[in-house]
């Protein structure tokens, strides 16, 4: 209904979009982001990609229950979420200082690895690189919000998830060239990372700016408002609109099966040859990397809200197809297709949705906000669902998490159904 | 600052950073062809024929020492362990062999990345049949009569989370050369009832005939004995904390890796060894933490690596509890009797 819906809309918008407009949609500010965000995904993918081998063949070590930190980790990881978009708002905007300093300890965290030679050691460097990541996101996502014009964020957000994930995929093959070049060099591996990590950060400091003036004010003098304060930030959910945002995220999260499930499920239900297991993430991130743009360029012309709902209804039809009695490679292929298509249609739609929802001087914790909520939800999903997979069986757990998205789903569009964003004239 | 001066500096850190990078990679690609280069006091290693069908006992196992056969299959006679070398030529990261038939886990260095596959081979080592592995390869093992073969693989599903691994465990009947690719999809019976779980792990094989083995399963935390049965398609679990069992050859006895209480979390394990008529448990002489599916020598001895100067040398302990643990051989993994 809603992929209809969007066609719809689209076919009628189309005439407007040449190829000049194209151009200008993305301000350098963005591409600069996508640039450090792709340097900085092939670093930490290439370690990512070697430390399974480096931990078993190389140390000598068995990783089972190395995930157990993860719940923590992940906890731990939406706090500091939250306090870099807070901090980010504070003090006049300093969302390039708290991203530069998140993408500076991840990056530390790389010639790390090459002392720590246990697994306590490498869960701690780990836990401190992704506190990282936790720190950057709302303030990357913010500047990315500032830099662009409102009515094309979506296709600002689209090209930076699109190049972020190019940099995932180019990180493992990285990891592979430098280990066969140096025989089982993973040191090495870990040092061309740190190298990488470190010209990341070098790209933020050289060309992002430190001021990013909010396109879509113009310098209209925004009245130097008091530095937001912690109360400010949270009381950003009194807005209606990203109440009712971060609420749909949220309730669409707790309905959203991880990654792993999922791969999980389509090699069990569908008699997958257990080598092809590794290709599934592969797929989702091509699919991912394809689509992020032409589907952000469609959230600017129909509703941002309806597409990022639309992407959950082709989730919805995902989990149908694994669960329908369709067996087999081509079934596989089409699971991955819907997976990618999904994470395409949500991850930069929802950001550029955010932005649209909260004032210029709240970028930060706005999106800090809405991204928590989301990655909290999908957390206590990941819970449930493992719950749910011991007490019934991984079929039935799809099936009623499938039931459970689709009533999320007509929740979230009652929710949103009011709120039509409102893009300047 | 100007574009052009930010351009430069940029330019510069490439330079610097990309000298950096390089530098790394000679220097681990140097210390790399050293290995290749035959240690002055390590063990003496040379080309020759390997066969599973030996007159006299022998150990056979991967050689760990530097120089040319590094990571080839080697044997020793069993009485004198420390001796010369004879390798096959063979290059294994696990293997195992019993009544003529073998199996070897190699890596296979594609284009883009290494890929991993389980080679069954006769008593020649000679390629009789192989399958693709899922994952990196940690326990291999073949049956008393040669006829099933059995290994592990450690995989990482999701390339974004990284840091979650599971196991597949698979089993090959080398007389049809059938394969049952993940024993998760085995019946399981828990403390009497039918269990399912996303998170079970299985991983360990150790056959006692060709249809019952023993294996270890983990799930929510625990790990378990299981005892599992190849045409059932059943794991039952007969006891708690018991992880890389080992059945000694008069079927008695599973040698394995417990999780001691007040051990540091990184060297959880030691040696144990459970009676299975009695369900008791003995700890062995070996005080360390081994992390290792041990192998019985004879049925009082046990086997097994400890890490080494050169990745790891074999260990041996008796296996009532009394001696002391020796060293048996310096670098080498691996190993497997014959004869």
């Amino acid at each position: 209904m809603y992929l209809a819906d969007s066609r719809g809309t689209k076919a009628a918008v189309v005439p407007d979009s040449g190829p000049v407009r194209r151009s200008a949609a993305v301000p350098g500010t963005v591409l600069a982001l996508g640039a450090v965000s792709l340097i900085t995904d092939v670093s930490s993918e290439m370690v990512t990609a070697v430390l399974p081998l480096y931990v078993v063949t190389a140390l000598g070590l068995s990783p089972l229950g190395f995930g157990l930190l993860d719940g923590i980790n992940n906890g731990v990881g939406a706090l500091v979420r939250l306090a870099g978009g807070h901090l980010a708002d504070r003090g006049g905007r300093r969302h390039k200082v708290v991203a530069g300093v998140g993408y500076g300890l991840s990056a530390l965290c790389k010639p790390l690895l090459l002392l720590a030679h246990t697994l306590p050691l490498i869960s701690a460097v780990l836990a401190a690189d992704r506190t990282g990541k936790g720190l950057r996101t709302a303030p990357r996502d913010a500047m990315i919000s500032l830099a662009t014009e409102p009515e094309h964020r979506g296709r600002a957000f689209g090209v930076h998830r699109a190049m972020d994930t190019t940099g995932a995929l180019l990180g493992p093959l990285v990891a592979f060239a430098v280990l066969r070049a140096t025989v089982d060099g993973y040191d090495a591996v870990f040092a061309v990372s740190g190298c990488v990590a470190a010209l990341g950060v070098l790209v933020l400091v050289l060309f992002v700016p430190r001021h990013i003036a909010p396109a879509d004010v113009v310098r209209l003098p925004e009245p130097e408002a008091p530095r937001p304060a912690l109360r400010d930030s949270l009381g950003l959910l009194r807005r209606p609109e990203l109440r009712r945002l971060t609420l749909c995220a949220t309730l669409l999260g707790l309905t959203t099966v991880s990654d792993s499930f999922l791969y999980l499920l389509l090699q069990r239900e569908g008699n997958l040859p257990a080598h092809l297991f590794p290709l599934l993430p592969l797929g989702t991130a091509a699919v991912f990397l394809l689509l992020a743009v032409p589907l952000g360029a469609l959230a600017d012309r129909v509703n941002r809200r309806r597409l990022f709902l639309a992407g959950h209804v082709v989730l919805l039809l995902g989990y149908g197809l694994v669960l329908s009695p369709w067996h087999g490679v081509p079934a596989v292929i089409a699971v991955l297709v819907l997976h990618g298509t999904f994470y395409a249609a949500t991850d930069g739609v929802l950001a550029a949705a955010t932005a649209g929802a909260v004032p210029a001087r709240h970028q930060g914790a706005g999106q800090a906000l809405v991204g928590t909520g989301q990655a909290l939800a999908r957390f206590a999903c990941s819970l449930a669902f493992g719950a749910a997979w011991s007490l019934w069986g991984g079929r039935t757990a799809l099936a009623v998490t499938a039931a459970a998205l689709a009533v999320s789903a007509l929740v979230a569009t009652y929710l949103l159904r009011t709120t039509d964003e409102v893009l300047p004239a | 600052m100007t574009r052009r001066s930010r351009l430069l500096i940029l330019l510069l850190a490439v330079v610097l950073l990309g000298a950096v990078g390089t530098g790394a990679v000679l220097h681990a690609a140097h210390r790399s062809g050293m290995r290749d280069e035959q240690q002055a006091d390590g063990p003496k290693v040379r080309a020759g024929t390997v066969s599973l069908r030996v007159s006299g006992r022998q150990l056979l196992f991967r050689n760990l020492a530097w120089g040319p056969h590094r990571d080839e299959i080697a044997t020793v006679p069993a009485g004198d362990p420390q001796g010369p070398r004879t390798a096959s030529g063979v290059k294994c990261l696990r293997f195992h062999a019993a009544a003529g038939t073998a199996i070897c886990l190699q890596a296979v260095h594609g284009a883009l990345e290494d890929t991993y596959r389980a080679v069954v081979l006769d008593s020649h080592l000679h390629e009789l049949h192989h399958f693709p592995a899922a994952g990196i390869p940690t326990r291999a093992r073949v049956s008393p009569s040669g006829h099933l073969v059995a290994w592990t693989v450690f995989v990482s599903g999701d390339s974004y989370a990284g840091t979650d691994f599971s196991t597949r465990t698979a089993i090959v009947d080398t007389r049809t050369w059938t394969i049952d690719d993940n024993l998760e999809t085995f019946h399981i019976t828990k403390d009497g009832h039918p269990y399912h779980a996303a998170d079970t792990n299985i991983w360990g094989v150790t056959f006692a005939d060709d249809t019952r083995f023993y294996a270890t399963l983990a799930t929510a935390g625990h790990t378990y004995l299981v005892r599992g049965d190849v045409k059932a398609r059943t794991l039952t679990t007969l006891h708690a904390n018991v992880e890389c069992p080992s059945l000694s050859p008069d079927g008695t006895r599973i040698a394995y890796k417990k999780r001691v209480k007040g051990a540091s979390p990184d060297a959880p394990w030691r040696l144990y060894v459970l009676n299975l008529r009695t369900m008791k448990e003995t700890a062995t002489a070996e005080h360390r933490n081994i992390d290792d599916q041990a192998l019985w020598s004879d049925n009082s001895t046990l086997v097994y690596a400890l890490p080494g100067d050169y990745g790891s040398d074999l260990w041996t302990v008796p296996a009532n509890g009394t001696g002391t643990a020796r060293r048996l051989t310096p670098s080498a993994v691996a190993p497997a009797y014959l004869g």
